[in-house]
């Protein structure tokens, strides 16, 4: 391996790391994640872009994002915002269409997804030439902070559901932080129709359907939303209705 | 085939098999040890999918990793990132 002589060295290799971030009320938290993703990317060589898919936040996320592009340069870090909020699917939709990598980085903004990762995410890809690439937190040294039993036991419980189900061939299929060359990412993103978390399982299980290779780099997730309880009986339910109609129509 | 397609085959060639078993459909004659196996196999596969369940799901409740050291160092970063922010004139 050749040694770095510094932080900024370039590889020059042609590949080009489009990373999509959609926020709502990220105010506080994005100008963390980008300065993780300009850390890590940085440190790695890879050439990067960040593009910032605001839904008209009410606590001026947006114009946080314009100090970022003021800091690290207009080519680094790229606005498109939405008039509001619109969901995930048409979020990538939007982003993609000016992204100017080939492979594209999707990732939670509220940083329970560390960009620490990143370099392992595209050794993995490039390893395996895989069309898309997961990260697990079920896997490997992949796991979660700041979730107590109750929590654990829904996650557990529905992921095995869902693996006895739809026999996936992946292990985490609601994580959100996962590496897609962009070709595969519009192919998907255009053909699924869920929402939320079931949005998320069905990018996999069409990618499967497509016969789309599929990489695993464990992760850790940081659930930094102490005391609010995200998991109640109307997210369970919508769950086991997207599952039943994956399960129905896949 | 659809996942929902594929159970359906899956139950009805194993329901078939059993009630072919069970209840001497063919006129096979088995031996009727036969038949005292195959009569009680559906709920006892049951029995023992939900035991294996709950076994796989307990074991990986007990093993899913907390990940200490991740919110750790997420905390020194915060602090280092929000510092280097703000000398590079960010207003939070």
């Amino acid at each position: 391996m050749a040694s770095r002589k510094g932080s900024q060295q370039s590889r020059g290799d042609g590949d080009k790391y489009s990373v999509l971030l959609p926020t709502y009320n990220e105010r506080e938290n994005l100008p963390l994640i980008v300065w993780l993703l300009v850390k890590y990317f940085g440190e790695s060589g890879y050439e990067y872009e960040i593009i910032v898919i605001d839904d008209g936040s009410p606590d001026g996320t947006l114009e946080v994002a314009e100090q970022l592009q003021k800091i690290y340069g207009e080519d680094k870090i790229l606005l498109r915002p939405r008039a509001k909020k619109l969901g995930l699917g048409t979020a990538y939709i939007h982003g993609i269409k000016h992204a100017r990598g080939n492979y594209v980085f999707i990732m939670d903004a509220d940083l329970s997804h560390h960009p620490k990762f990143i370099p392992e995410f595209i050794k993995k890809q490039r390893e395996g030439g895989y069309d898309l690439v997961s990260g697990t937190r079920y896997r490997g040294d992949g796991g979660v902070y700041g979730w107590d039993l109750r929590r654990k036991l829904i996650s557990r419980g529905a992921n095995y559901v869902t693996q006895v189900l739809l026999r996936p061939g992946a292990s985490d299929l609601t994580g959100s932080f996962r590496l897609y060359k962009k070709e595969v990412l519009e192919s998907l993103v255009e053909r699924c129709v869920s929402k939320g978390y079931v949005f998320q399982m069905e990018m996999i299980v069409r990618a499967r359907q497509l016969n789309y290779t599929i990489g695993e780099v464990p992760i850790s997730f940081v659930d930094r939303v102490y005391g609010e309880s995200k998991l109640g009986g109307n997210e369970i339910v919508s769950f086991l209705k997207g599952l039943l109609t994956l399960f129905a129509t896949t | 085939m659809t996942k929902l397609l594929e159970w359906v085959f899956g139950v009805s060639v194993i329901g078939a098999a059993w009630a072919l078993m069970t209840f001497d459909l063919l006129n096979l004659r088995l031996p009727v040890a036969y038949k005292e196996v195959a009569w009680p196999m559906p709920v006892y596969l049951l029995v023992v999918f939900g035991c294996y369940s709950l076994a796989t799901v307990g074991y990986r409740v007990a093993t899913f990793n907390d990940c200490e050291e991740a919110s750790k160092e997420l905390q020194d970063q915060i602090k280092e990132a929000k510092e280097d922010l703000r000398k590079k004139g960010l207003k939070m």
